[in-house]
């Protein structure tokens, strides 16, 4: 009923074709028949209420197609590392200046959009935004554009950031009512970090909100200056989150600038490294919690920070779980920000002198940068990095892919005014990859899988089927969420390059996952 | 003769004034910042004297800001500036309304000023141009007591064996590197060092079959589900991996360089460093 009132009245007002249409109530459900946005859907918990492939039957599941996507404007070849969005059967996907739309039947292509060359970087897409009948995608040179869903026609393109200023434009939009989220990405050049809101019909800007704040606002005592905040950074370059009972956007921001070199930013360098909560309306900040004080090593806070119906101490509570680079675990309640917990994720952590009251890694002078070198664990790369976590509430457990890796970090710019990143860490250990499974009322590891090679920061998704979906090396693999027990693998052709997600099409349950240039469909065949 | 020597002491005075009046352009100079943000050399070194005579005054050393005057580095004009195009007109003509004068530079000047501050936000920008510092600035003696002592590193190295010459074979940089991880010292980068591996170094395996049948070898590959090998006749053998079938023993050389990581303090890394440089 609602769906074909919704459906109705965005016929009746768009006089457009309706069949492409994105019903934006799906956004707030468990994903099903669609994959609508980043994650699934709001919460970030990638969990799948889908179990037509599950524990029992996984062993019979095998290729429903793949299909390899080329490109002559991709100058590195075509890497998917975007999500693909699924709606009315068709997937929509992304790589750098490339978008697709792609019959999820077969794979095949419907359109290709392309966007002029340009000298931007070409790092990555993390996948597009649907609004109605409306894409948006960002694009190299620092441009948000709209395209027609149903013609891969470019409807509108607006300026997000000063190509020059080596920003870098991966992230994908997040569609909260009609306000289109965007962030930005790349910290060479101390350039401010923002994330801000445009309207889907015209691209014009609704709010824009500074990760780092100017005089007179709060959080600014966390600087020796404006000027160092300014160049603070703190960018955005991975999607949020989002409650609309609480109508609060969950972001984790990203890192202070200068990266290594810390001599010029004294203090706590807010809202670097910090979980934001923002009015999606508005964007003002409600409320923040800084994983990382005063971060040097690199270690944003931009992994996926997911909401999880929970109980603590056997009460229900709202919370906010994350699994942050810098090496420890955090639940925090999402009303508020309270802190709840913080438990460190890998037994290699020694950068910090403890936790304070409020459960903040404490961060130790004598493991910043230095010119001779200091080790440190983890490498910038982090405990764990941007290849999204997820959370089954069927099991309790939080499950995030980890290394164990060791850096010397070097400090470079000795300047007393340093710029860009001001250092460098160089890798020399790593006690290698694991899934850790963590029970999020206690942040204890209820199990792990430690893998025999290859890194272990990678991706996962969980289902209702009691199965959990992730990789190693080309490797695709279906575990038991319960116990970790393997249940089914295939070799891909490449390392999977984005994350698992899953969808009903005609009835029938599929998996897809993208490895480099192919995207690899799985059914029970 | 009196005469040329007042003039060359009146010269050097002249010299030292000029110094005292115009501030040395300090900056990032380097050869790898030069040529990787297609500057020429030559260019660059003129506009940073230049720099140092007209600008640094004001703009600092570094061009990264003085009293009153903006930081060049972080400008978004010459972050934007192609060849001179937004740049050139600025000191050609100054900023009278800021208080910049203007300067009287010559148009080659200027070309030499615009090809210095290229450098300095390509440098700023571009990790791959960083110079890494001196990183021997440990005890030698204090690195040598560690050696025979607590590090146990003398119980499978020597200064006269295996590591005699090492210094001469690396800098103190790659040889702090590597003597911390042989497998994974590479300069610069983040975090993921290239293996540099020779055969002495990669792990060892054993497996045993169900049946009790036994192959050792050199680890070629493993993960959860195959394992492969070169034995000592440089066979290549694999297997299909099924739980704990067959039976997988690894057992890497260099574990103890790992588990190391663990242990030491950056004191003794230093002081080790500066040891393990003076075996020439």
């Amino acid at each position: 009923m609602r769906t074909t009132r919704v459906l109705l009245t965005i016929a009746a007002f768009s006089g457009l074709l309706v069949a492409q249409g994105l019903d934006p109530a799906l956004l707030k459900k468990p994903p099903t028949t669609s994959w609508p946005t980043y994650n699934g859907d709001y919460s970030g918990r990638r969990f799948s209420t889908l179990d037509q492939i599950n524990s029992s039957n996984v062993q019979q599941l095998s290729l429903a197609w793949a299909s390899r996507y080329t490109s002559t404007n991709a100058a590195t070849g075509v890497v998917i590392k975007s999500m693909p969005l699924l709606v009315n059967g068709i997937l929509y996907l992304s790589s750098p200046n490339n978008v697709w739309a792609v019959d999820a039947h077969s794979g095949r292509e419907i359109w290709h959009y392309t966007y002029p060359p340009n000298t931007g970087s070409t790092i990555g897409n993390r996948g597009v935004a649907m609004y109605e009948n409306w894409l948006f995608v960002e694009v190299p040179d620092s441009h948000l554009v709209s395209l027609d869903a149903a013609t891969g026609k470019e409807r509108w393109k607006v300026e997000i950031a000063n190509p020059k200023l080596d920003y870098t434009s991966t992230v994908a939009p997040i569609v909260v009512g009609n306000h289109i989220l965007v962030g930005i990405g790349g910290d060479h050049l101390d350039n401010p970090g923002f994330l801000e809101s445009r309207d889907p019909e015209t691209g014009a800007l609704q709010w824009k909100w500074f990760s780092t704040p100017r005089n007179g606002e709060p959080g600014i005592e966390t600087w020796p200056d404006e000027y160092a905040s300014a160049h603070g950074t703190g960018q955005t370059w991975i999607p949020g989150t989002y409650d609309p009972e609480l109508n609060l956007y969950y972001l984790g921001t990203g890192n202070p600038n200068p990266v290594m070199a810390e001599k010029s930013r004294k203090g706590d360098n807010l809202y670097t490294c910090t979980i934001v909560a923002i009015n999606p309306d508005t964007g003002k900040l409600v409320w923040h919690y800084q994983v990382s004080p005063h971060d040097v090593h690199d270690w944003d806070a931009s992994q996926t920070p997911v909401l999880v119906d929970g109980e603590i101490d056997g009460k229900p509570r709202k919370l906010l779980v994350q699994a942050a680079r810098n090496g420890y675990f955090f639940v925090l309640d999402r009303t508020n920000g309270q802190h709840i917990l913080t438990k460190p994720l890998i037994d290699t952590l020694n950068w910090a002198k403890g936790l304070n009251a409020n459960g903040q890694p404490i961060p130790d002078p004598a493991k910043f940068p230095a010119t001779d070198g200091v080790l440190v664990s983890p490498s910038s790369n982090g405990a764990t990095n941007w290849p999204p976590p997820s959370f089954d509430p069927e099991t309790g457990l939080f499950y995030v892919g980890t290394n164990r890796p060791y850096s010397m970090f070097f400090l470079t710019d000795t300047d007393p005014r340093p710029e860009g990143w001001g250092g460098l860490d160089s890798a020399v250990g790593n006690d290698g990859g694991a899934l850790l499974a963590i029970d999020y009322k206690t942040g204890n590891i209820a199990w792990r899988h430690d893998w025999p090679s290859g890194s272990g920061v990678v991706a996962m998704l969980t289902t209702a089927g009691k199965l959990l979906f992730t990789s190693n090396g080309n490797n695709f693999i279906a575990f038991d969420p319960r116990n970790g027990k393997i249940l089914w693998h295939t070799g891909l052709t490449a390392t999977p390059s984005n994350a698992p997600m899953t969808y009903l099409l005609d009835g029938k349950q599929y998996v897809l996952v993208a490895a480099g240039d192919t995207l690899f469909a799985f059914r029970l065949n | 003769m009196m005469m040329r020597k007042t003039w060359v002491v009146a010269l050097l005075a002249g010299a030292a004034y000029l110094q005292a009046q115009e501030p040395e352009a300090t900056g990032n100079n380097t050869a790898a910042s030069i040529a990787a943000s297609k500057q020429d050399p030559a260019a660059v070194e003129r506009g940073r004297k230049a720099f140092g005579t007209y600008c640094a005054g004001c703009h600092g050393v570094s061009a990264k800001g003085g009293p009153g005057a903006p930081d060049l580095v972080r400008s978004l004009l010459v972050l934007d500036d192609e060849k001179g195009i937004l740049i050139a007109p600025v000191i050609r003509e100054g900023r009278p309304d800021k208080g910049m004068p203007k300067l009287g530079l010559t148009e080659a000047q200027i070309s030499d000023v615009v090809a210095w501050l290229h450098v300095q936000t390509y440098a700023a920008g571009h990790r791959n141009t960083y110079e890494y510092k001196d990183v021997v600035t440990g005890n030698a003696q204090l690195g040598k007591a560690y050696f025979n002592g607590a590090g146990g590193c003398s119980s499978c190295h020597s200064p006269t064996g295996d590591l005699a010459g090492i210094a001469s074979k690396y800098d103190a940089f790659s040889l702090q590197l590597r003597w911390l991880q042989p497998r994974a010292a590479r300069r610069g980068g983040r975090g993921a060092g290239a293996a540099q591996t020779s055969r002495s170094m990669t792990p060892k395996v054993t497996i045993a079959s169900d049946s009790g049948e036994t192959v050792t070898g050199t680890l070629n590959y493993i993960d959860d589900f195959t394992v492969s090998l070169r034995d000592s006749n440089n066979q290549f053998h694999s297997y299909t991996r099924n739980g704990d079938s067959p039976k997988v023993t690894v057992v890497d050389p260099l574990k103890t360089h790992n588990d190391m990581l663990r242990k030491y303090t950056d004191a003794d890394i230093h002081n080790m460093t500066a040891y393990l440089v003076t075996l020439k």
